[in-house]
This record gives structure tokens, C-alpha cells and sequence, in this order.
């Protein structure tokens, strides 16, 4: 296991030390702190489920205990985000991009460090994970809302401009199960988009729908930005980071190998120049 | 300049301190998720009932159909029935209260598991599923008591009843809840670890009809037991919970000459006493694990 922590804090080779260090950092606005992630570290038990039989059977098989090893998700990630910075997650699979979106929403807990949120945070961790298919268009919109944090009041302010930007208005009253995955995906980003958080998280989302629906969908974003909301935007799409984020942080095998300029930090993780 | 920045210090006492995310009071918090609580217990009747044309008629069918064959079995075969006045009354009041505890604690248990999707994604005080839950099996009881109250006033309860017997019910209904809460959320908690917990409530719950007074009654029991032995037969939530139903419902239909458990208030408030500081340490238990829940399941 000793092995396997070492391993884990050298840099992949994928990444030059010389490019990272070329990357300029983002100045920060002189507004609060919407995210504090002070020196975060997650580690997951590499699970197996134990029965009584595995036990029984290695008993009589004299075998000793299985080691059962760490795997380190994130590794000493420290960074703040302030009111009003638009901050992408980049990283290759497993790089723990989601797993950090999971701790600064509270899903999951730390276990090194700590991180502190301002404000009403909200999801839009997997769109639609608050639905339920029994449910009509117009229950899971006060469903999902609540699930959000809105109260009942919001939800009828809300209503009439979730399901116009969701442009399901005639399947309203139909159950979600009838739904296709656009309508579906649709309302459910709509309902997300109106739940008004001081801090939106959004987790491989944007590519919901249609073309003309994921223009809109980026025109949402931007406005979201220009009423000073914070966004922490985790995408495989570097089309979209370079739309939304002025800056963003690279991860890697859990560490954060960058942070700052985003048209810089994608050109060292794609290794080929990116522009706007 | 002074403007600017007293418009900045409003804006952010609007926005609050910085707080660390996933982290509630706990059972408490969920009073300030009372809409939201309501929107789940209408999703998971909606989903109980799905293409379902008697709907909600079941949860009379159900516990309709086990008092008759109780009643058949135990009353007239093995003669319950004649060993005291009003024993249809005496089995039902009794069977109701066991049936909202068997179910509470079955869906308490499951209720993590059975909203993985959210527990996985969306940070929610978890509390929120296992009392969702409780109050799905609450719409189950109202009814049941809803027929006991009838027939009990077409027996003349009326005439019998006095102010113990409305405190014993009260108390009755509250110790079986919080029982059941206790239950449910620590078993809920477990069972995201391991689902054996499920299968161990199962087994419990199919033992508790026979567990507490609700088919014969707790004198019987006496007669096989030793002192300290019955003492605590007769604390434990359910059973007392049972017998405080049976006092305030059966009892003043009755002509009030058969002899009861003694001290049965006392009991009742004892078990509603065992049940707050098992509600109490299930909660902390559940707090405990709670920040593993979303990468456990």
C-alpha cells in the first residue's frame, strides 16, 4: 500500500513540468468567497463485499486477511473560488473531477482538509436524478424544485417560465415515463437552471437536448454569469469550458496539477495549442 | 468609496457565512424540509399504487383480511374469543398498532437504499427518507384506526371513556412511532452497509404479531414468566404501546371489571422513555455513517 501512495503522488508523465509552470494564473475579483477547498484529501477502501461464506471458506483455507487498499481520489486540492468566477474542472477520467464536485456539494464527506461553501449551493450533478417516472411533468417540476431547495412560493414564481424554457408545455400533465430522454433531460435542466443558487455546480450536463436547445441552454449560462452567480462547470467538452470558464484547475490522478488561464491549462492537458 | 463598500457588506451578509456542505442537525433539520416531506410521501403512495385500479382500497383489504383470519384461527378455534368481552375489539385495536410498527420498520429500513439515486447526487438531510417513509405507513394507520374508532363507538365506548384512556392513546401512538423511527433509522443506516439488515427486519417483523398481547393476553403471558422477566415484556415500546391501545380503545367498550397489566400509564411512559433515547442514539449512529452513504451504495 506504501507503493501504491508513492506511486500516486508522481506526476503522470503525460503532463510537462515546464508547460504547467508557463500557465499564468487567473487574477481573482475582489468579491467574497462563494468555495473554499482547504488541503482536501478523499481516499475510497477499494471495495469488496464481504460474506459470511468468503470468511468461512478462508478460514478453512488458512489464507490471510485480504489486503484491501486505498485508492487516493483526491490528493491535497486547495484552491478558493470568489462571487462571480465561472471555474472548470478539466482532468481525464478518474482524474477525480466529480468526486470533488460530490464534496463541495456535501454528498460526500472529506477526510483530509475541509471545504466551505457561501450561500445556497446547488446541483446540477446528473440532471433528473430527483425525478420520478410515476410523476407527472408538473409534479416532478415541485418535486425536483423542493429537492433543489425552493420553497413552494418559488415554484409557482418559477412555474410558468421552468416549463416555457423547458418547451414541454403540452406533455405537462403526463407522466415522465411517457417522456422522451430529450423532454425529459429538458425539463429537468429547465427546472435546475430556475432554482437560483448563489453557487451552481454542473456535472456534464450542458450536452442535454437538441442543438437549438443547447444554444439556449449556453444563453442561460451566460446570463447566470452576468447576474454574478459563481459556476464550478465539470465538462469533457473543451468547447464549453473555454465558453464558460476564465479559469480553469487541471486534475490529475487526484492532484491538482494547474490552476489559472483556461485556453493554457487545456493546451497542456490536450498537448495541442487551444483557442477561444 | 464608503458607499461601495458598505454596499459590498450587505451583499455579503445576504449570502450568509461560509458553512461546511452535508451537514445538518439531523432529525431537526427536517422541519425545515416540511414541503419537500410532503412532496415524498405523495411520490412514494404515487408509486405504491401505480397501475393500481383499487389503489388505495388496499390498505383496507390488507389488515381487514389478516383481523379475520386472526380472528377465525386464534378467536373461534383456539376459543380466545370467549375469554373476555369484546375480543374482536381487543384483537384489532392491538393488531393495528403492531402492523404500523412492522411497516414503519420495514420501510425505514429500506428507504436509503430505495432513494439511491438522490442519496448518490444531491446532498439532502438524509433523515429526510426514513421519516418520508414513517409517514407513508402513518397514511396506512389513519384508517385503520379510522374503523377501530367506529366500531368501538358503536360498542359503546362513549360510555366508558374518561380522560386516561384519550392520554393512553396519545401516549401510545407516540411511543410506537418514535419506536419505530428509532428502529427504522438505525436499521436504514446499517443497510446501506449491508442489506442483511433488511432480511434481520423481516424476521423481526414476522415475529412481532406474536410478540406482544395482540392475539391473547398479557396475563397469559405472566403466568410463564418470571417477574423482572414480565416487567420487561411488558416496557418494551410495542407491547406497551399495544396495551395502551387496548386500555384506551377496547377497555371502555368493555363493563371495565377485567383485570389489566398493572401500572399501565406507567409503562407506557417508561417505553415512550426507551424509545426517545433509542431514537436519540440511532441518530447518532446515523449521523456517523451518513458521510459514507452516497459512495457505499
Amino acid at each position: 500500500m506504501a507503493e501504491k501512495a508513492k506511486n500516486s503522488t508522481k506526476a503522470p508523465k503525460s503532463y510537462s513540468a515546464e508547460k504547467l509552470a508557463a500557465i499564468e494564473s487567473v487574477e481573482q475579483p475582489d468579491t467574497p468567497v462563494m468555495v473554499n477547498v482547504d488541503h482536501v484529501t478523499k481516499q475510497f477502501r477499494l471495495k469488496k463485499t464481504i460474506s459470511l461464506k468468503d470468511e468461512f471458506v478462508r478460514f478453512l483455507l488458512r489464507r490471510p486477511v485480504p489486503d484491501r487498499g486505498m485508492f487516493t481520489a483526491l490528493d491535497n486540492v486547495n484552491f478558493t473560488i470568489n462571487k462571480g468566477e465561472s471555474v472548470g474542472l478539466v482532468g481525464l477520467n478518474g482524474s477525480g473531477k466529480s468526486t470533488l464536485l460530490k464534496c463541495i456539494s456535501g454528498v460526500q464527506k472529506v477526510d483530509g482538509g475541509h471545504i466551505e461553501t457561501r450561500g445556497h449551493v446547488a446541483g446540477l450533478l446528473e440532471v433528473g436524478a430527483g425525478f420520478s417516472n410515476d410523476l407527472t411533468g408538473r409534479e416532478n417540476v415541485y418535486l425536483n424544485g423542493a429537492i433543489l431547495g425552493m420553497t413552494k412560493e418559488q415554484i409557482d414564481n418559477a412555474f410558468d417560465d421552468i416549463v416555457k424554457f423547458s418547451e414541454i408545455e403540452k406533455f405537462l400533465d403526463t407522466e415522465v415515463r411517457f417522456y422522451s430522454s430529450g423532454m425529459y433531460m429538458r425539463l429537468a435542466f429547465s427546472v435546475a437552471v430556475h432554482s437560483n443558487p448563489d453557487v451552481f455546480l454542473v456535472d456534464e450536463v450542458l450536452a442535454v437536448g437538441d442543438e437549438p436547445f443547447r444554444r439556449k441552454c449556453a444563453k442561460k449560462i451566460h446570463e447566470l454569469k452576468e447576474q454574478g452567480k459563481t459556476l464550478v462547470i465539470v465538462s469533457h467538452s473543451t468547447d464549453q469550458v473555454l465558453q464558460f470558464c476564465d479559469r480553469a484547475i487541471l486534475l490529475s490522478h487526484g492532484k491538482m496539477m494547474a490552476d489559472g488561464n483556461t485556453e493554457q491549462v487545456l493546451s497542456v492537458m490536450l498537448g495541442r495549442e487551444v483557442k477561444k | 468609496m464608503n458607499g461601495s463598500k458598505k454596499q459590498k457588506s450587505t451583499e455579503d451578509d445576504s449570502l450568509g457565512d461560509l458553512t461546511t456542505p452535508g451537514q445538518s442537525k439531523g432529525l431537526l433539520s427536517v422541519f425545515h424540509y416540511r414541503y419537500l416531506l410532503s412532496l415524498i410521501v405523495q411520490k412514494d403512495l404515487r408509486v405504491r399504487y401505480r397501475g393500481s385500479y383499487l389503489g388505495m382500497i388496499w390498505t383496507y383489504i390488507k389488515p381487514l383480511t389478516q383481523f379475520f383470519v386472526y380472528y377465525v384461527v386464534m378467536g373461534i378455534f383456539l376459543g380466545l374469543s370467549k375469554r373476555g368481552e369484546n375480543y374482536a375489539l381487543y384483537l384489532f385495536s392491538g393488531m393495528i398498532v403492531v402492523n404500523y410498527f412492522t411497516e414503519t420498520f420495514r420501510v425505514c429500513t429500506r428507504s436509503i437504499r430505495s432513494n439511491r439515486g438522490l442519496v448518490k447526487k444531491i446532498y439532502l438531510p438524509r433523515e429526510l427518507f426514513p421519516v418520508s417513509s414513517q409517514r407513508v405507513a402513518m397514511v396506512h394507520f389513519w384508517p385503520q384506526v379510522a374503523i377501530l374508532f367506529l366500531f368501538c363507538v358503536i360498542n359503546g365506548w362513549f360510555y366508558g371513556v374518561n380522560w386516561r384512556h384519550i392520554v393512553a392513546i396519545v401516549l401510545g401512538f407516540a411511543t410506537v412511532s418514535v419506536f419505530g423511527l428509532a428502529l427504522g433509522i438505525l436499521f436504514g443506516a446499517l443497510n446501506v452497509f449491508y442489506q442483511d439488515a433488511e432480511n434481520f427486519v423481516d424476521v423481526i417483523n414476522m415475529l412481532s404479531p406474536w410478540l406482544s398481547p395482540i392475539m391473547y393476553k398479557a396475563s397469559v403471558v405472566s403466568a410463564h414468566l418470571p417477574d423482572w422477566l414480565m416487567h420487561i415484556y411488558l416496557l418494551y415500546p410495542v407491547t406497551a404501546s399495544a396495551e395502551l391501545f387496548h386500555y384506551g380503545f377496547w377497555y371502555p367498550t368493555t363493563d371495565q371489571t377485567e383485570a389489566l397489566s398493572s401500572h399501565l400509564l406507567l409503562n407506557g411512559g417508561i417505553g415512550f422513555g426507551i424509545a426517545c433515547v433509542l431514537l436519540f442514539i440511532a441518530e447518532a449512529v446515523f449521523k456517523r455513517l451518513d458521510g459514507r452513504f452516497a459512495q457505499e451504495l
